[in-house]
């Protein structure tokens, strides 16, 4: 496998949803090159970051303001 | 965070489903308890695709009305949460043409970029690098590096990976193909993480001590960090 193989690829890695034979092709390429080893791992932290980092909050308050707004207009359109 | 329930198996149906049958037969009570559940998840669809506060907040409430008024439409092939983001999505890129008077928006604006398309930056990253900044200076971090984002890789990403949609529901929701999701999905993870690395990256210790030294000379208390938000 090459690393632009292996790129080609890099969203089923990420996904978990490549198997058997395409996987143990992967387990080799990664043991003999860095880079593409950096690029899943960082890559894959990118996305946990990203997921467990709420960037756009609503606050409590907020969320009320607007829940009460919504089901206001809901009601008036029944 | 909260993410959205895994699709059911195809013999069980989706929790939603019971609630939207309540709705349709008149108990406003069961729409409370959807909106409740996708209120976060809406405003921050809204948020990153307006990047403005008060849009997201008008599309929240524009895009709950307007599903509550159409549920009849609501086939139920889809799941109703995906339908609710399509009506969403809508609805913001709706708010940004008003905001840009009546100029064309679409998802498919600025994706002709090729920056990381090829990873260029193979140098690893700290453990625990997102540890070396405040939740302050992270979120700010995290901000500035997805708003760099065009529009279309970055609604595709927070479908995907934080909201947990698959690949096909997201197709669905956006109005794109499945390829045209993997695409960009591949093209916006690699940006982000190019870009993330510019902080995150592992560094040398003379670089270290530089960053020390000038966190330890600077002036005030807010100055940011040697390797501050650029993106």
């Amino acid at each position: 496998m090459t690393c632009t193989e292996f790129l080609a690829i890099l969203d089923d890695v990420l996904d978990e949803s490549i198997a058997g034979e395409t996987r143990a092709e992967i387990e080799v390429h990664l043991k003999k090159c860095g880079h593409c080893e950096v690029v899943l791992d960082t890559t894959r932290k990118t996305i946990e970051i990203f997921r467990c980092h709420e960037i756009y909050e609503l606050p409590t308050e907020v969320s009320e303001r607007l829940h009460i707004a919504i089901m206001t207009k809901c009601k008036k359109s029944c | 965070m909260s993410t959205i329930q895994p699709i059911a198996g195809q013999d069980e149906q989706h929790p939603d489903v019971a609630l939207v049958e309540r709705v349709r037969a008149g108990d406003l009570s069961a729409y409370d308890t959807l909106v409740r559940k996708y209120e976060r998840q809406l405003f921050r669809i809204a948020q990153h695709i307006t990047q403005n506060r008060e849009d997201a907040e008008d599309v929240m409430q524009d895009a709950f009305l307007k599903a509550y008024e159409k549920l009849d439409q609501f086939q139920g092939n889809s799941k109703f949460y995906t339908w609710l983001v399509r009506i969403a999505v809508n609805e913001s890129l709706m708010r940004l043409r008003k905001r840009r008077t009546g100029k064309l928006v679409s998802m498919d604006e600025d994706l002709q970029t090729e920056e990381g398309s090829v990873p260029r930056d193979f140098a690893d990253w700290a453990p625990n690098p997102e540890q070396n900044y405040n939740q302050s200076e992270l979120s700010e971090i995290l901000k500035k590096t997805i708003q760099g984002l065009p529009q279309g890789f970055r609604v595709v990403f927070v479908l995907r990976d934080v909201d947990g949609l698959s690949t096909e529901e997201t197709a669905e929701a956006l109005g794109l193909s499945v390829p045209a999701v993997k695409s960009r999905l591949l093209r916006a993870r690699l940006q982000l993480r190019e870009r993330l690395s510019r902080y995150f990256k592992k560094t040398t210790p003379a670089a270290s001590q530089t960053q020390a030294s000038a966190k330890a000379n600077a002036p005030q208390e807010n100055q940011p960090r040697g390797n501050g938000v650029e993106a």
